[in-house]
């Protein structure tokens, strides 16, 4: 198919680029939520939706997504009335906006801003605000409990993800998602989790592990614990509110995985030169699945922290050793790196 | 370097959660009454307000995380040119992140980092 006269009109060209991309998350968050029951099913020794849509209750989130379209939006009277309506758009921007810096492919990619990695970083913390302003305004302690818990650990858990993230960066010498994944291409050992071998392996676990807290998943999901805190910073939201949040945080689960698989997996790379016919896409979106699923299998298989143990893992394990590992990654990449 | 895209993605983000609300607003029903408008507190009457004097046990956890944070902003840039500057470059970094590591001792050894931060004329407890 012949696209190159869209490329006279850069600006419609981003914006079926993003309509595609919101179209992508939409699919994604209702797969990924099929699958995520299907998975906690089958680790449960159970069978999960079975009778929606025949085969296997593969329109079950579908059905649910309509359910919550129909709900009454219920806002409580004691609620902050404009600090409620606005923590959902804060969130899902947050969570979106990850989105234009992810390179799907060699083309394929919102804005390949020459500061790509620290964007991420500092964008994803919109979600931190839109949470707390979320826990704030339900006037509600459970939400508020979770609000406060959410906001401690993701602040947290921020300084070892960023410091992880570095490493890469001084490998390749460049803050931009596409000139990172080109310098990892040939075959699969020229991906940055494979060189540099054991210090870029660290900071991928440790990105991995603290990436989990970010996206407040299990072991790290005390912010939503149901059993001690009803749903946590959105238990007062109801209807598309509650399914904007759901939303986001679905949709952060691909952010963070994708990065990781920009960054150390080798992005839309091919692990094999003669693998290449196959459109990066379906590389990138496999890498970035995989992961996603190594996250719902952890949550259905662990027990979850206490939030003492959580803040312990942070600042006096992940933070020593990522420092450690990124001054050690440093020392490598001067000594041998040229 | 183009931010316009950024722009789009967020102005897009925005207008698919307005249009999400909106949708539900014309499609879903609303009946508001005073009981469903209470405040949820697993069905109880609602015990005064969470809106008091909150211990936020992480506030010197957010001051320690300030600082750490700003160190990163600064790791950035000496991140992307670390293999043109060279070791001079490493040294200077390592001595940088010496001192804060001093300052993580110093809060460590205070305990600040507990969850739980015992009193000051507590018996070491156990970690």
């Amino acid at each position: 198919m012949n696209l190159e006269f869209l490329s006279q009109i850069p600006l419609l060209l981003t914006i079926v680029y993003c309509v595609a991309v919101v179209a992508f998350v939409f699919l994604f968050v209702l797969f990924s939520n099929w699958l995520e029951r299907k998975i906690s099913a089958h680790i449960q020794d159970r069978l999960g939706p079975m009778e929606t849509g025949g085969w296997h209750g593969w329109s079950q989130a579908i059905a649910d997504a309509l359910k919550l379209l129909f709900k009454e939006d219920i806002i409580p009277a004691a609620a902050d009335n404009k600090l409620f309506r606005l923590a959902p758009y804060l969130v899902f921007v947050g969570s979106l906006a990850g989105f234009a810096v992810l390179p799907f492919g060699a083309q394929l990619i919102g804005s390949d801003l020459n500061i790509g990695m620290y964007y991420v970083i500092a964008i994803s913390s919109l979600v931190v605000i839109g949470i707390l302003m979320a826990g704030w305004a339900s006037n509600n302690k459970w939400a508020l409990y979770g609000a406060m818990r959410a906001a401690a650990q993701m602040v947290s858990y921020e300084v070892p993800v960023a410091l992880s993230l570095l490493v890469p960066v001084i490998m390749s010498g460049t803050m931009s998602m596409q000139e990172i994944v080109h310098n990892q291409e040939g075959y699969f050992w020229n991906w940055y989790v494979f060189r540099m071998f054991p210090f870029s392996f660290v900071a991928f676990i440790i990105y991995f592990w603290a990436s989990l807290a970010e996206v407040n998943r299990n072991p790290f999901d005390l912010p939503e614990a149901e059993s001690e805190l009803v749903a946590g910073y959105f238990t007062e939201y109801s209807g598309m509110r509650f399914a904007i949040f759901f939303l986001a945080e679905y949709g952060n689960m691909f952010v963070v995985s994708a990065i990781a698989a920009t960054v150390f997996l080798g992005g839309w790379q091919a692990p094999f030169p003669f693998l290449k016919f196959i459109p990066g896409a379906v590389w990138f979106i496999g890498k970035a699945m995989s992961l996603v699923f190594v996250q719902m299998w952890l949550r259905w298989t662990l027990p979850r922290l206490r939030v003492d143990q959580l803040m312990h893992v942070c600042w006096k394990i992940f933070l020593p050793f990522s420092f450690a590992n990124l001054m050690l990654v440093g020392l490598w990449a001067v000594l041998w790196g040229k | 370097m183009n931010f316009v895209p950024i722009l789009i993605f967020l102005g897009a983000a925005a207008a698919v959660v307005f249009a999400a609300l909106l949708t539900n607003r014309l499609l879903a029903p609303h009946k508001p009454n005073p009981a469903k408008l209470t405040t949820y507190e697993c069905g109880e009457e609602p015990v005064g307000s969470p809106w008091i004097r909150f211990n936020t046990r992480f506030y010197v956890i957010a001051l320690i995380f300030i600082v750490f944070d700003v160190e990163v902003l600064f790791l950035f840039p000496w991140a992307v040119n670390l293999k043109q500057m060279g070791m001079f470059a490493w040294v200077e970094m390592a001595v940088f992140i010496a001192i804060l590591s001093i300052g993580l001792a110093y809060v460590w050894a205070k305990r600040d980092l507990e969850w739980i931060k015992p009193k000051p004329g507590w018996v070491k407890s156990k970690d």
